[in-house]
Protein backbone atom coordinates (compact mmCIF):
# COMPACT_ATOMS: atom_id res chain seq x y z
CA UNK A 1 0.00 0.00 0.00
CA UNK A 2 1.17 3.31 -0.38
CA UNK A 3 2.18 6.22 1.85
CA UNK A 4 -0.84 8.06 0.11
CA UNK A 5 -3.33 5.17 0.43
CA UNK A 6 -2.41 4.74 4.06
CA UNK A 7 -2.41 8.34 5.21
CA UNK A 8 -6.03 8.57 3.41
CA UNK A 9 -6.99 5.46 5.61
CA UNK A 10 -6.03 6.61 8.72
CA UNK A 11 -7.84 9.96 8.45
CA UNK A 12 -10.98 8.19 7.70
CA UNK A 13 -10.91 5.68 10.32
CA UNK A 14 -9.32 8.32 12.97
CA UNK A 15 -12.33 10.59 11.88
CA UNK A 16 -14.53 7.65 12.53
CA UNK A 17 -13.41 6.99 15.76
CA UNK A 18 -12.85 10.41 16.84
CA UNK A 19 -16.88 10.97 16.00
CA UNK A 20 -17.67 7.82 17.65
CA UNK A 21 -16.15 8.78 21.06
CA UNK A 22 -17.75 12.02 20.74
CA UNK A 23 -21.00 10.92 20.52
CA UNK A 24 -20.20 8.54 23.43
CA UNK A 25 -18.63 11.53 25.22
CA UNK A 26 -21.94 13.29 24.89
CA UNK A 27 -24.21 11.08 26.18
CA UNK A 28 -22.12 10.44 29.76
CA UNK A 29 -23.86 12.21 32.64
CA UNK A 30 -22.28 15.22 33.77
CA UNK A 31 -19.83 15.44 36.43
CA UNK A 32 -20.73 15.13 40.31
CA UNK A 33 -24.50 13.57 38.83
CA UNK A 34 -23.60 9.63 39.04
CA UNK A 35 -26.19 7.63 38.33
CA UNK A 36 -25.28 4.42 39.66
CA UNK A 37 -26.88 3.44 43.13
CA UNK A 38 -23.95 1.24 45.11
CA UNK A 39 -22.02 4.36 45.33
CA UNK A 40 -24.89 6.26 46.79
CA UNK A 41 -25.46 3.71 49.16
CA UNK A 42 -22.10 2.77 50.29
CA UNK A 43 -21.49 6.64 51.01
CA UNK A 44 -24.23 6.61 53.43
CA UNK A 45 -24.40 3.37 55.01
CA UNK A 46 -20.19 2.67 55.40
CA UNK A 47 -19.66 5.39 58.02
CA UNK A 48 -22.21 4.45 60.44
CA UNK A 49 -22.01 0.92 60.00
CA UNK A 50 -17.92 0.72 60.13
CA UNK A 51 -16.59 3.40 61.59
CA UNK A 52 -14.26 4.58 58.91
CA UNK A 53 -14.44 7.76 56.74
CA UNK A 54 -12.94 6.24 53.69
CA UNK A 55 -15.43 4.50 52.25
CA UNK A 56 -12.83 3.38 49.37
CA UNK A 57 -10.87 1.37 52.28
CA UNK A 58 -13.93 0.01 53.72
CA UNK A 59 -15.19 -0.99 49.95
CA UNK A 60 -11.93 -2.75 49.40
CA UNK A 61 -10.91 -4.47 52.59
CA UNK A 62 -14.15 -5.27 53.82
CA UNK A 63 -17.56 -5.30 51.40
CA UNK A 64 -15.35 -6.37 48.60
CA UNK A 65 -12.89 -8.61 50.37
CA UNK A 66 -12.62 -11.69 48.74
CA UNK A 67 -11.97 -9.79 45.50
CA UNK A 68 -8.83 -7.82 47.07
CA UNK A 69 -7.87 -11.19 48.31
CA UNK A 70 -7.87 -12.13 44.61
CA UNK A 71 -5.71 -9.13 43.80
CA UNK A 72 -3.29 -9.76 46.89
CA UNK A 73 -2.91 -13.62 45.06
CA UNK A 74 -1.88 -11.98 41.71
CA UNK A 75 0.85 -9.63 42.97
CA UNK A 76 1.44 -12.28 44.88
CA UNK A 77 1.81 -14.73 42.08
CA UNK A 78 3.41 -11.94 39.33
CA UNK A 79 6.45 -11.00 41.89
CA UNK A 80 7.40 -14.64 42.60
CA UNK A 81 7.40 -14.88 38.56
CA UNK A 82 9.42 -12.32 38.00
CA UNK A 83 11.84 -13.81 40.72
CA UNK A 84 11.84 -17.39 39.30
CA UNK A 85 12.70 -15.85 35.72
CA UNK A 86 15.28 -13.84 36.71
CA UNK A 87 17.04 -16.06 39.24
CA UNK A 88 16.86 -18.99 37.12
CA UNK A 89 19.75 -17.28 34.64
CA UNK A 90 21.79 -15.77 37.37
CA UNK A 91 25.34 -16.90 37.71
CA UNK A 92 26.00 -17.33 41.51
CA UNK A 93 29.89 -16.77 40.28
CA UNK A 94 28.80 -13.27 38.82
CA UNK A 95 30.33 -9.84 40.44
CA UNK A 96 28.49 -7.58 41.67
CA UNK A 97 29.08 -4.11 40.98
CA UNK A 98 29.32 -1.36 43.22
CA UNK A 99 28.76 2.53 41.66
CA UNK A 100 29.32 4.67 44.88
CA UNK A 101 27.99 8.12 44.40
CA UNK A 102 29.55 11.58 46.17
CA UNK A 103 28.36 12.06 49.59
CA UNK A 104 26.23 14.92 49.26
CA UNK A 105 23.86 12.72 46.88
CA UNK A 106 24.55 9.95 49.37
CA UNK A 107 23.46 12.58 52.39
CA UNK A 108 20.42 13.86 50.47
CA UNK A 109 19.19 10.38 49.39
CA UNK A 110 19.85 8.73 52.81
CA UNK A 111 17.30 12.08 53.85
CA UNK A 112 14.51 11.37 51.48
CA UNK A 113 14.32 7.95 51.59
CA UNK A 114 13.99 8.37 55.44
CA UNK A 115 10.96 10.75 54.55
CA UNK A 116 9.66 9.11 51.90
CA UNK A 117 9.49 5.98 54.34
CA UNK A 118 7.74 7.81 57.16
CA UNK A 119 5.82 8.93 54.86
CA UNK A 120 4.42 5.50 53.27
CA UNK A 121 4.10 4.43 57.00
CA UNK A 122 1.34 7.25 57.19
CA UNK A 123 -0.15 6.50 54.36
CA UNK A 124 -0.38 3.07 55.71
CA UNK A 125 -1.49 3.64 58.77
CA UNK A 126 -4.40 6.16 57.70
CA UNK A 127 -5.99 3.91 55.41
CA UNK A 128 -9.30 3.68 57.07
CA UNK A 129 -9.36 8.09 57.29
CA UNK A 130 -8.26 9.77 54.48
CA UNK A 131 -7.43 8.63 50.95
CA UNK A 132 -4.61 6.04 50.38
CA UNK A 133 -4.00 2.64 51.98
CA UNK A 134 -2.40 -0.83 52.09
CA UNK A 135 -1.91 -0.16 48.46
CA UNK A 136 -0.41 3.14 47.70
CA UNK A 137 1.51 2.94 51.08
CA UNK A 138 3.20 -0.12 50.84
CA UNK A 139 4.52 1.27 47.10
CA UNK A 140 5.86 4.63 48.48
CA UNK A 141 7.55 2.18 51.59
CA UNK A 142 8.97 0.24 48.63
CA UNK A 143 10.65 3.07 46.91
CA UNK A 144 12.28 4.29 50.13
CA UNK A 145 14.00 1.14 49.80
CA UNK A 146 14.17 1.94 45.77
CA UNK A 147 15.73 5.07 46.78
CA UNK A 148 18.57 3.78 49.37
CA UNK A 149 19.88 2.35 45.69
CA UNK A 150 19.62 5.29 43.42
CA UNK A 151 21.41 7.39 46.06
CA UNK A 152 23.59 4.89 48.17
CA UNK A 153 24.66 1.50 46.37
CA UNK A 154 23.63 -1.91 45.76
CA UNK A 155 25.80 -3.29 49.19
CA UNK A 156 23.76 -0.62 51.08
CA UNK A 157 20.21 -1.88 49.58
CA UNK A 158 20.53 -5.69 50.06
CA UNK A 159 21.22 -5.16 53.49
CA UNK A 160 18.32 -3.45 54.40
CA UNK A 161 16.23 -6.27 52.08
CA UNK A 162 17.63 -9.63 53.30
CA UNK A 163 16.02 -11.76 50.96
CA UNK A 164 14.84 -13.82 53.98
CA UNK A 165 13.10 -10.27 55.67
CA UNK A 166 11.32 -9.99 52.16
CA UNK A 167 10.27 -13.37 51.89
CA UNK A 168 8.81 -13.25 55.86
CA UNK A 169 7.11 -10.04 54.90
CA UNK A 170 5.37 -11.33 52.02
CA UNK A 171 4.26 -14.27 53.24
CA UNK A 172 3.33 -12.54 56.63
CA UNK A 173 0.69 -9.72 54.65
CA UNK A 174 -0.77 -12.56 52.55
CA UNK A 175 -1.69 -14.68 55.36
CA UNK A 176 -2.81 -12.72 58.19
CA UNK A 177 -5.11 -11.75 55.20
CA UNK A 178 -6.51 -14.95 54.31
CA UNK A 179 -6.56 -16.02 58.72
CA UNK A 180 -8.65 -12.45 59.33
CA UNK A 181 -11.17 -14.43 56.23
CA UNK A 182 -11.22 -18.01 58.08
CA UNK A 183 -11.68 -16.64 61.55
CA UNK A 184 -14.81 -15.02 60.66
CA UNK A 185 -15.77 -18.45 58.96
CA UNK A 186 -15.24 -19.68 62.42
CA UNK A 187 -17.28 -16.72 63.79
CA UNK A 188 -20.20 -18.18 61.70
CA UNK A 189 -20.17 -15.19 59.62
CA UNK A 190 -19.38 -15.05 55.75
CA UNK A 191 -15.40 -15.39 54.46
CA UNK A 192 -13.84 -11.76 55.40
CA UNK A 193 -16.84 -10.56 57.47
CA UNK A 194 -15.49 -7.95 59.97
CA UNK A 195 -15.73 -9.24 62.60
CA UNK A 196 -13.04 -6.90 65.07
CA UNK A 197 -14.22 -3.65 67.70
CA UNK A 198 -15.08 -1.01 65.10
CA UNK A 199 -13.47 1.76 67.64
CA UNK A 200 -14.01 5.58 66.50
CA UNK A 201 -14.21 6.66 63.35
CA UNK A 202 -11.96 9.48 62.48
CA UNK A 203 -9.02 7.43 64.47
CA UNK A 204 -6.30 5.15 63.45
CA UNK A 205 -7.87 1.80 64.67
CA UNK A 206 -10.97 2.45 63.95
CA UNK A 207 -12.69 -0.08 60.99
CA UNK A 208 -11.90 -3.10 62.98
CA UNK A 209 -10.62 -5.93 60.70
CA UNK A 210 -10.16 -3.19 58.23
CA UNK A 211 -7.17 -2.19 59.72
CA UNK A 212 -5.83 -5.35 60.11
CA UNK A 213 -6.40 -6.14 56.12
CA UNK A 214 -4.90 -2.81 55.39
CA UNK A 215 -2.03 -2.87 57.21
CA UNK A 216 -1.42 -6.63 55.69
CA UNK A 217 -1.78 -5.32 52.57
CA UNK A 218 0.87 -2.74 53.46
CA UNK A 219 3.65 -5.47 54.54
CA UNK A 220 2.22 -7.52 51.50
CA UNK A 221 2.46 -4.65 48.61
CA UNK A 222 5.80 -3.61 50.21
CA UNK A 223 7.68 -6.79 50.36
CA UNK A 224 6.29 -7.83 46.72
CA UNK A 225 7.79 -4.70 45.12
CA UNK A 226 10.84 -4.83 47.17
CA UNK A 227 11.19 -7.99 45.89
CA UNK A 228 10.51 -6.77 41.95
CA UNK A 229 13.21 -4.20 42.56
CA UNK A 230 15.64 -6.30 44.06
CA UNK A 231 15.38 -8.88 40.62
CA UNK A 232 15.79 -5.61 38.60
CA UNK A 233 18.03 -3.88 40.03
CA UNK A 234 20.10 -7.47 40.61
CA UNK A 235 20.06 -7.31 36.75
CA UNK A 236 22.08 -3.91 36.37
CA UNK A 237 24.37 -4.00 39.80
CA UNK A 238 25.58 -7.47 38.78
CA UNK A 239 28.05 -8.15 35.24
CA UNK A 240 27.52 -11.89 34.34
CA UNK A 241 30.46 -13.80 33.77
CA UNK A 242 30.83 -14.53 30.79
CA UNK A 243 29.39 -17.79 28.64
CA UNK B 1 -16.63 21.57 34.06
CA UNK B 2 -14.95 24.08 35.76
CA UNK B 3 -12.00 25.45 33.86
CA UNK B 4 -9.54 24.54 36.06
CA UNK B 5 -10.85 20.50 34.90
CA UNK B 6 -10.56 21.64 31.07
CA UNK B 7 -6.76 22.87 31.82
CA UNK B 8 -6.15 19.53 33.72
CA UNK B 9 -7.98 17.51 30.78
CA UNK B 10 -5.28 19.97 28.30
CA UNK B 11 -2.32 18.51 30.08
CA UNK B 12 -3.26 15.18 29.94
CA UNK B 13 -4.16 15.41 26.61
CA UNK B 14 -0.39 17.18 25.62
CA UNK B 15 1.16 14.68 27.88
CA UNK B 16 -0.37 11.61 25.80
CA UNK B 17 0.48 13.08 22.52
CA UNK B 18 3.70 13.19 23.52
CA UNK B 19 4.16 9.93 25.14
CA UNK B 20 2.86 8.70 21.30
CA UNK B 21 5.20 10.82 19.65
CA UNK B 22 8.43 10.79 20.80
CA UNK B 23 10.90 8.04 19.65
CA UNK B 24 14.26 7.95 21.93
CA UNK B 25 13.42 5.38 24.85
CA UNK B 26 14.98 7.28 27.75
CA UNK B 27 13.03 10.68 26.85
CA UNK B 28 9.76 8.11 26.20
CA UNK B 29 10.38 6.87 29.87
CA UNK B 30 10.57 10.39 31.15
CA UNK B 31 7.52 11.50 29.27
CA UNK B 32 5.40 8.51 30.35
CA UNK B 33 6.41 9.56 33.95
CA UNK B 34 5.65 13.32 33.20
CA UNK B 35 2.17 12.34 31.68
CA UNK B 36 1.60 9.91 35.42
CA UNK B 37 1.77 13.27 36.75
CA UNK B 38 -0.76 15.13 34.76
CA UNK B 39 -3.14 12.18 34.86
CA UNK B 40 -2.61 12.32 39.03
CA UNK B 41 -3.28 16.54 38.77
CA UNK B 42 -6.68 15.15 36.97
CA UNK B 43 -7.87 12.52 39.04
CA UNK B 44 -7.37 15.27 41.72
CA UNK B 45 -9.17 17.81 40.05
CA UNK B 46 -11.88 15.45 39.69
CA UNK B 47 -11.76 14.74 43.46
CA UNK B 48 -10.83 10.84 43.05
CA UNK B 49 -7.66 11.10 45.38
CA UNK B 50 -7.58 7.33 46.30
CA UNK B 51 -7.00 6.58 42.18
CA UNK B 52 -4.74 9.37 42.35
CA UNK B 53 -2.26 8.28 44.53
CA UNK B 54 -2.43 4.85 43.17
CA UNK B 55 -2.17 6.50 39.53
CA UNK B 56 1.14 8.31 41.28
CA UNK B 57 2.74 4.97 42.63
CA UNK B 58 2.35 3.03 39.99
CA UNK B 59 3.41 5.83 37.33
CA UNK B 60 5.97 7.33 39.31
CA UNK B 61 7.49 4.51 40.55
CA UNK B 62 6.65 0.65 38.93
CA UNK B 63 6.82 1.76 35.35
CA UNK B 64 9.53 3.58 34.91
CA UNK B 65 11.75 1.82 37.19
CA UNK B 66 10.72 -1.53 34.62
CA UNK B 67 11.21 0.22 31.64
CA UNK B 68 15.00 2.07 32.49
CA UNK B 69 16.17 -1.37 33.60
CA UNK B 70 15.10 -3.06 30.05
CA UNK B 71 16.98 -0.12 28.48
CA UNK B 72 20.06 -0.42 30.24
CA UNK B 73 19.95 -4.21 29.43
CA UNK B 74 19.07 -3.74 26.10
CA UNK B 75 22.36 -1.19 25.49
CA UNK B 76 24.57 -2.88 27.48
CA UNK B 77 24.34 -6.42 24.99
Amino acid sequence: MTRQARIGLFAVSAAGLAALMLWGASGLPSFGHYRGPYGQIVNHVAPSERHVTNVVTAVVFDYRGVDTLGEEFILFAAAMGVALLLREVRDPRARRNDRVSSDAVRLAGVGFAAGLFVLGLSVVAHGPITPGGGFQGGVVLASAFALVYLAGDYRSYRKLTPSFGIDLAKGTGLGVFTVVGIVSLLLGTAYLHNFGPLGTAGTLASGGTISILNIATGLEVMAAFVLLFTEFLEELAVTRAPR
Amino acid sequence: MIPLQAVAMGFVAAGALAVVLSRDLVRLTMLSSLYALTLVVLFLVFQAPDVALSELVVGAVGFPLAIVVAIVLERGR
